[in-house]
């Protein structure tokens, strides 16, 4: 499904994707761990395609597209969706009214006809019930206001409603209490398919006892330097990073 | 045919000589010394020039240099249906109709005016009310130091008197609507709204400022509006002058005790406008709103000018102004809180926000805080931006594209304004007029509309 191959990326001529390589197909669900600033962020905007994020080298293949020709919301449309790390607050935008402007335009860019309001509320209403939000947020701003958790689980309803094929989740969990926690890891539970794949960077190796990754790496310094199944979360849990840079360090002497 | 005269010769002061031979209210003593003053004031002051702080990013020279004509029966045909889409869609109001300055019976209408209300044209007021118009007109918009003021008490035709006497709930609002039109030679008016509101009463007025065919004229606007103990009012100024006409108005406000004001402005039209908005809150308890939405493309020029004057405690009031600026277009939101000294516990907060669309276009935003007592809560902010580029990446990373989430955006920042608008007929009508502002931005029409 996905493909990324030697993958450079730079941020104000600073680079902070050093060549990295990725393979994710469908079904599949990939962890990605790291340190602070190693780069995860990045890998998730230039995904979604963020355009102050430059590309220097390499190549990234969705689906047999080549996903840097495409513009954002083209990406959004083939089936590609990043929850933000910082999901982005619009005053004066009501919640539903996004949902519905991003539902229609996928569809309409599948030759889909637009969803009608009675059967938009009705599945905007079912996929509220089960992250457990309330009805109120539907209304509100984008963002505006809610609580750290309430940005996060709001993240993963707009992923419901829009079911993309690849989804990225850029350290949703983070930040959350063990409920909201739960309430998330349910959330992508309830999307998991043999047709659908999932990216979920994480800081925490917590989140991976309620989505249990087919695989995990370790990316440091814009580079995997190690990958692995889900028993490498745990390792990582108890060892840190250091390991795993100093494993990669003597590899390179040898 | 018409009266004309320029700035220069003492033009103005000729002008005068012919006009106050046939002015409403000739024969009545005190109009005519009021109209005197006006001149003489304005014949003294002159039209400001940029060296007058108040006027420090407004030049209006091109209104000083223009000859401008009063037209005597300047009574252009406008029919029933050129008025429809300068009527709020299914609102009934209360409506008073001028063309060109001079009162329009036919296209006004005052079937549902309640008993004990008046509303009717100044002019009329003039004969039949003339101890309510002496005891109120120009009590409130001093002149001694506002040129414009004292060129529209000396100049003033006609315009909306409406006197709501006490315990009255209006149901439906009081529309005055303003046409003119085009003419060989640049015209000028001076409509003079005066508005009377007693004690414990409801009422929303709406002045309507249109063009029918884009000529170049100037038009020179002042309200009293006052608003009696325990009122609640809402004042709405809706300028779509044409792209050539100058516009210059000022909304002068007098609050009493435990009153509401809303005011709003939306200024979509002109070459040349300046908004003056002055309420003094001079009973204790009260609320102002003072909420504007500018926007200007082409080589429009719009200058806000507020003047929010506390003179008495446990007064609240809020300023929020968003402009919206293209093209080589210059904006202006000038913010002045004063807060005299007993006036103690004042809560004003103060907000402009600004969003550039072009490269060309331009704002000066400039607050100022005139604090005499020691306990009060004043705050202001100012903004100027582009628009968030990651609200946009937002957007368009769950599939909406780049055009249209500008638009949401765009759309967001201008509802933001119109929202605190109560009248759903009045916000629709204005949320449908910012739309058109975008459709014709949309379409691309680059505007020439420089007055100079
Ligand atoms: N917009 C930006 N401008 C400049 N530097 C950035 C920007 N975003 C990220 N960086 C830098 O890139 C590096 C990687 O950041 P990021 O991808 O956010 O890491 P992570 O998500 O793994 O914590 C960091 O050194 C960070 O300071
Ligand atoms: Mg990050």
């Amino acid at each position: 499904m996905l493909e990324i191959r030697n993958l450079h990326v730079s941020i104000a001529d600073q680079e902070i994707i050093k060549g990295l390589n990725l393979k994710v197909k469908a079904g599949e669900v990939h962890s990605i761990m790291g340190p602070n600033g190693s780069g995860k962020s990045t890998l998730a905007q230039v995904l979604a395609g963020r355009a102050s994020y430059v590309v220097t080298e390499g190549e990234i293949i969705f689906e047999g597209k080549d996903l840097l020709e495409l513009a954002p919301e083209e990406r959004a449309c083939e089936g590609i969706f990043m929850a933000f790390q910082y999901p982005v607050e619009i005053p004066g935008v009501a919640n539903t009214y996004l949902l519905r402007e991003a539902l229609n335009s996928i569809r309409k860019y599948r030759g889909l006809e637009p969803l009608k309001h009675v059967e938009f509320a009705r599945l905007a209403k079912e996929k509220m019930g089960i992250m457990g939000m309330a009805d109120n947020l539907l209304k509100r701003s984008v963002n505006e206001g809610f609580s750290g958790g309430e940005k996060k689980k709001n993240e993963i309803f707009q992923m419901q409603i829009l079911e993309p094929k690849l989804a990225i989740l850029d350290e949703t969990d983070s930040g959350l209490d063990i409920d909201a926690l739960k309430v998330v890891a349910d959330g992508v539970n309830a999307l998991r398919s043999p047709e659908r794949a999932f990216v979920i960077i994480t800081h925490y190796q917590r989140l991976l006892d309620y989505i249990v990754p087919d695989f995990v790496h370790v990316l440091v310094d814009g580079r995997i330097l190690k990958s692995g199944g889900k028993e490498l979360a745990f390792e990582l849990e108890d060892r840190g990073y250091g390991w795993v840079e100093e494993e990669a360090r003597k590899a390179v002497n040898n | 045919m018409g009266i004309s005269f320029s700035n220069e010769d003492d033009g103005y002061s000729k002008g005068f000589e012919e006009f106050r031979k046939e002015a409403p209210g000739n024969g009545i003593p005190w109009m005519e010394s009021l109209r005197g003053e006006g001149i003489r004031k304005f014949t003294e002051l002159g039209f400001p020039t940029p060296e007058n702080e108040d006027w420090r990013f407004t030049n209006v020279a091109p209104i000083a240099r223009t000859t401008f004509t009063i037209e005597k029966n300047g009574h252009k045909q406008v029919s029933p249906e050129a008025l429809n889409r300068f009527i709020f869609p299914k609102l009934r109001t209360i409506r008073l109709v001028f063309i060109d300055g001079t009162y329009s019976l036919g296209l006004s209408d005052l079937s549902d005016v309640p008993e004990g209300v008046k509303v009717l044209s100044l002019a009329s007021a003039l004969d039949s009310e003339e101890g309510l118009v002496k005891k109120y007109l120009s009590k409130y918009a001093d002149f001694s130091e506002e040129a414009f003021t004292a060129l529209n008490t000396a100049f003033m035709q006609d315009g909306g008197f409406v006197y709501i006497p006490r315990g009255t709930r209006l149901r439906e609002p009081v529309h005055l609507l303003y046409i003119t039109g085009k003419s060989d030679r640049a015209t000028i008016t001076n409509p003079r709204n005066l508005i009377v509101v007693e004690d414990n009463c409801e009422a929303e007025v709406v002045e309507h400022y249109v063009s029918i065919d884009e000529g170049v004229y100037f038009s020179n606007v002042v309200t009293e509006l006052v608003v009696g103990e325990n009122s609640s009012v809402g004042h709405y100024m809706i300028e779509c002058e044409s792209m050539k006409a100058f516009n210059v108005s000022t909304l002068r406000v007098e609050q009493g005790r435990s009153s509401n004001i809303r005011s709003h402005s939306v200024l979509l039209g002109g070459a040349l406008v300046r908004n003056n908005v002055h309420p003094v809150i001079a009973g204790e308890g009260c609320d102002s709103l003072i909420n504007g939405l500018f926007m200007s493309t082409g080589r429009q020029h719009m200058d806000n000018y507020m003047k929010v004057e506390h003179a008495s405690p446990h007064c609240d009031s809020r300023q929020f102004y968003n402009g919206v600026l293209d093209g080589r277009s210059r904006g202006v939101f000038h913010g002045r809180i004063i807060v005299h000294k007993d006036a103690q516990k004042t809560d004003a907060k103060q907000t402009n926000r600004n969003l550039l669309l072009s490269d060309n276009a331009q704002i000066d935003t400039k607050p100022q805080l005139e604090i005499y007592a020691d306990d009060v809560k004043c705050t202001h902010g100012a903004t100027i931006g582009q628009m968030d580029e990651n609200a946009i990446f937002y957007l368009r990373s769950r599939g909406i594209d780049e055009d249209t989430a500008r638009e949401i955006l765009l759309g967001a920042f201008t509802s933001g304004t119109l929202e605190s608008i109560q009248v759903d007929e009045i916000r629709n009508y204005c949320e449908m007029l910012v739309a058109e502002w975008f459709a014709r931005r949309k379409g691309g029409t680059e505007l020439d509309n420089d007055p100079r």
